[in-house]
């Protein structure tokens, strides 16, 4: 058993505790959000908050998350309110697509918390996700308006 | 000439699998009611609900690239509708065999979701429209002449009476619908041409849409797949017992000759068990092949004898022999995947009584296909739900692959329904691969430069001949899609007058399986005329953009494209210090399509920092989607042109997963700028999600060269130790 605290609710989950954080997350919690693109931390679309950190949670094992505050997208919008984060990007019109977005969004309010005006070199250093539809120019500029919103 | 025949393969397959399998040859009766139930149709295309909310009913597939808005947006404005009740769903393909294909093709490749299907779904909203009228002037009891129909809203003027469109549908449903309404003239549109966004971003924002690889039912298992390495390889033997009693693992199986899946509870614990699954292949008889042995092939390609034609005038090899100057150059295109983001699935239930998929799909019939021939079952028995895709740029619409894997393995376990996903890895090495290419390249010039002749000898891989070889037969060997860009006529056609010109193409196809892959055959195509063209101005010591422009005379949309992105990027005017330009235009999928860059080299590193891109797709339906494909359009392609190789090594592919096949991030993200420059009239519409990809990597490489000196003529860039800033 691990004893994982998500979201604010706390779930005991029979799994090896070598089981990547992420198919926890999708498979024994059943939060599906948070997407599987590559396994290998390459991607980012498995990105959630571990303690306030931006984490690609395919490839931390679930025993190294326990007891740990672990956020994920489904977190984010407080009693259905939008983030921030998350109405810039409804403004904005970034998903194509879509999957890798949530990831990206994370990753995005992790950078917002530490840095509340990144700077366009900030955001080159910190947001290395990948999005395969190139949704990157409106990426940017939403990061931006919901620094000055 | 349209490179997709109109009875192609899939269709035959739906429509026969349909009559074999009993579906319309029983006579099914057709629903009056749409399949939400109660709810009437006005038309096939649309909804009118009692709460006035307007369903469009829609069968292209939306992968990000917007079509699905912009066909409602289609719907909509000859409706009249209130945009903000307007939402959409896709009839399922076993509907669509049921009422004989009424929303026409779902195939949604070559960016024909919006082109192909502009005029009928634009028709379906005006007859609805007139439905509603005649329902409100019978109601009111007056000429049908004095209704008129506004934002969802039908108004008697004369006697200041108004309703909604939601209090007429009933009635209306009941009506006959008019056949060919007459159309609004794009002047008029008040929806359409409109910078409407996206449906479904909030969903997407917050993790609630649900993709493929979300899809859950109850009771279901989940699977994991490895397909023979090798092309053309076979399962020998595998070690069941040596995983069977693995925490959660269900089944072992094998899936047809060539593949091995684990059925668990949860997809981790099959993806644990698969990878120690000991397998034994048959490695076949490509088992030793490399990118290095399959360049030898398309080497000698380059001069051999026979060779398909594609474009020809005048007598290009008599114009070379006599040429006061000559110049020649051999460009190469590597192996690439899709890699879209969500990697390939499908969830399949199987009973002998029916087979039911849920699958993320550019095609919902060609998914069809594939349900029935997996399944056995006849179309009355079988049905497919799209779902929204996680990316698809070609891999998930003539492929199936996933849909015959999922259907098989539910099949040894009936009644259960199994999500089989694959993993990144799985999805490299299992692509459907943007072809090889090389050409061989040849101008010649008189003793005034003049450019008096061009020979491009294409050598490589043919999709057609894989995925559609009936096209071939047709044509008498030849595949027309290769020549897309350079091709004689049609939606690909070139765009230049040379008076001695001979393009031809000598097919060599190696084992790795082809495929379309965003802009399929311009991608390579575009680099080799369009670097190839700068070779040839700086070789007649003129400016880059003026010789183009002297053979675009015949031509005038290109030039105008081409004109267009010179002007915006400053094209002849002094640029920043350490900032070189470049530029490239084409026509594919009948659009007509320019770049120009600006870069700058250094220290070994390239950095793009502005791309200025125009198109002229004739109409526009969404310039807020057409703005994010042409930029979108630039990060496949620009990560492609950086660091995409597929190489093959014992006949298998190599770079498994983004760590050695990697994509552009946003710190490489050069500013786009579009020009939408829609020129309108009669003629065929262009398309979109596609066009634009292929003058991003010439515009950029043109300008490498005026950087640096030095001319790239293979790829990606990684190779050449170029690192991208």
């Amino acid at each position: 058993m691990v004893a994982l605290t998500i979201n604010g609710q706390s779930h005991d989950v029979d799994v090896d505790p070598t089981t990547p954080l992420l198919w926890v997350i999708r498979e024994q919690v059943g939060l599906t959000g948070t997407k599987y693109g590559c396994g290998v931390a390459q991607c980012g679309a498995c990105t959630v908050h571990v303690d306030g950190q931006a984490v690609r949670s395919c490839s931390m094992p679930v025993s190294d998350a326990a007891g740990k505050k672990i956020t994920t997208i489904e977190g984010l919008a407080v009693g259905g309110k939008l983030t921030k984060v998350q109405e810039a990007w409804v403004a904005a019109d970034v998903p194509q697509c879509g999957y890798c977005q949530c990831g990206m969004i994370m990753a995005v309010s992790a950078l917002l918390a530490e840095k509340p005006k990144p700077t366009d070199k900030d955001i080159d250093e910190t947001i290395t996700n990948i999005c395969r539809c190139g949704t990157f120019q409106q990426v940017r500029e939403a990061i931006h308006a919901a620094a000055n919103a | 000439m349209n490179f997709v025949p109109k009875m192609n393969r899939r269709s035959f397959l739906v429509g026969s699998a349909a009559v074999a399998g009993g579906g319309l040859a029983l006579g099914i009766d057709l629903p009056s009611a749409s399949a939400q139930g109660a709810t009437p149709e006005l038309g096939v295309w649309v909804v009118v609900k009692p709460d006035d909310s307007v369903v469009v009913r829609i069968v292209r597939a939306e992968m990000g690239q917007g079509t699905i808005t912009g066909l409602a947006q289609l719907v909509a404005e000859e409706l009249d509708a209130d945009w903000s009740k307007v939402s959409y769903e896709h009839p399922t393909p076993g509907e669509s065999v049921r009422r004989k294909r009424a929303w026409g093709s779902y195939s949604t490749g070559g960016s024909r979701g919006i082109r192909e299907s502009h005029e009928y779904v634009r028709q379906g909203g005006a007859a609805a429209r007139m439905m509603l009228v005649q329902a409100a002037a019978n109601e009111w009891k007056v000429p049908v002449g004095e209704v008129t129909a506004s934002a969802g809203v039908l108004t008697h003027k004369a006697s200041n009476r108004t309703l909604t469109y939601g209090k007429v549908a009933e009635a209306a449903s009941k009506l006959p619908v008019p056949e060919k309404p007459a159309l609004k003239d794009p002047k008029d549109w008040k929806i359409a041409g409109k910078p409407m966004k996206r449906f479904r971003a909030v969903d997407k924002v917050t993790g609630k849409q649900v993709y493929g690889a979300d899809f859950k039912l109850p009771g279901m298992l989940n699977a994991t797949i490895k397909e023979s390495p090798v092309f053309g390889g076979k399962v020998k033997s595998f070690d069941a017992a040596k995983v069977a009693g693995m925490k959660g693992v269900k089944k072992v199986l094998q899936v047809g000759d060539t593949g091995v899946a684990v059925v668990a509870d949860t997809w981790w614990q099959a993806k644990v068990a698969l990878d120690a699954l000991p397998i034994v292949w048959d490695e076949g008889p490509n088992a030793k092949v490399s990118s290095a042995s399959i360049a030898e092939i398309l080497k000698e390609g380059l001069n051999a004898e026979q060779a398909f034609v594609g474009n020809q005038a005048g007598d290009a090899k008599a114009a070379i022999a006599s040429a006061a100057k000559k110049i020649e150059a051999v460009y190469s295109y590597p192996y690439q995947n899709h890699a879209p983001m969500e990697p390939m699935n499908a969830t399949a239930r199987y009973t002998p009584e029916r087979c039911e998929v849920w699958v993320p799909t550019q095609d919902g019939e060609a998914s069809f296909a594939a349900v029935l021939a997996a399944s056995g079952l006849p179309a009355d028995k079988c049905e497919v739900h799209m779902l929204d895709l996680g990316g698809g740029f070609g891999r998930r619409g003539a492929f199936q692959d996933y849909v015959h894997q999922a259907v098989r393995i539910a099949k040894e376990m009936p009644g259960t329904p199994i999500k089989l996903l694959w993993s990144r890895e799985e999805d490299m090495a299992q692509g459907r691969y943007h072809p090889v290419m090389m050409a061989k390249m040849v101008g010649a010039f008189d003793k005034d430069n003049n450019l008096t002749g061009l020979h491009i000898r294409l050598s490589g891989q043919s999709i057609l001949a894989s995925v559609r070889p009936q096209v071939l037969e047709q044509e008498k060997g030849r595949d027309p899609l290769t020549f897309q860009g350079l091709f004689q006529t049609g939606e690909h056609s070139f765009s230049y007058t040379i008076p001695n010109l001979l393009i031809d193409h000598a097919m060599r196809n190696p084992h790795v399986p082809p495929g379309f892959w965003r802009g399929v055959n311009i991608n390579q195509n575009a680099i080799f005329m369009e670097c190839f063209m700068d070779e040839l101005a700086q070789a007649a010591g003129q400016d880059e953009l003026e010789f183009r422009r002297k053979l675009l005379g015949n031509h005038p949309r290109n030039l105008a494209a081409l004109n267009a992105v010179a002007e915006k990027i400053g094209w002849g005017k002094p640029a920043p210090a350490g900032i070189h330009r470049g530029l490239a235009h084409m026509k594919a999928f009948n659009a007509y399509v320019a770049g120009a860059a600006e870069v700058s080299v250094t220290g070994g590193k390239l950095k793009v920092h502005r791309i200025v891109a125009a198109t002229d797709p004739t109409f526009a339906v969404n310039p807020a989607q057409i703005d994010r494909q042409v930029a979108g359009s630039f990060v496949y392609g620009l990560s492609a042109l950086y660091y995409q190789e597929c190489t093959i090594k014992d006949g298998r592919v190599v770079e498994l997963n983004f760590d050695t096949y990697d994509s552009m991030r946003i710190a490489q993200m050069p500013k786009v700028e579009s020009i939408i420059m829609p020129s309108g009239g009669s003629g065929p519409w262009g398309g979109i999600g596609e066009p634009t990809i292929c003058v991003a990597a010439p515009a950029v490489m043109n300008a490498y060269f005026k950087a640096t000196g030095k001319r790239i003529r293979s790829f990606p860039l990684k190779n050449h130790d170029i690192a991208m800033a």
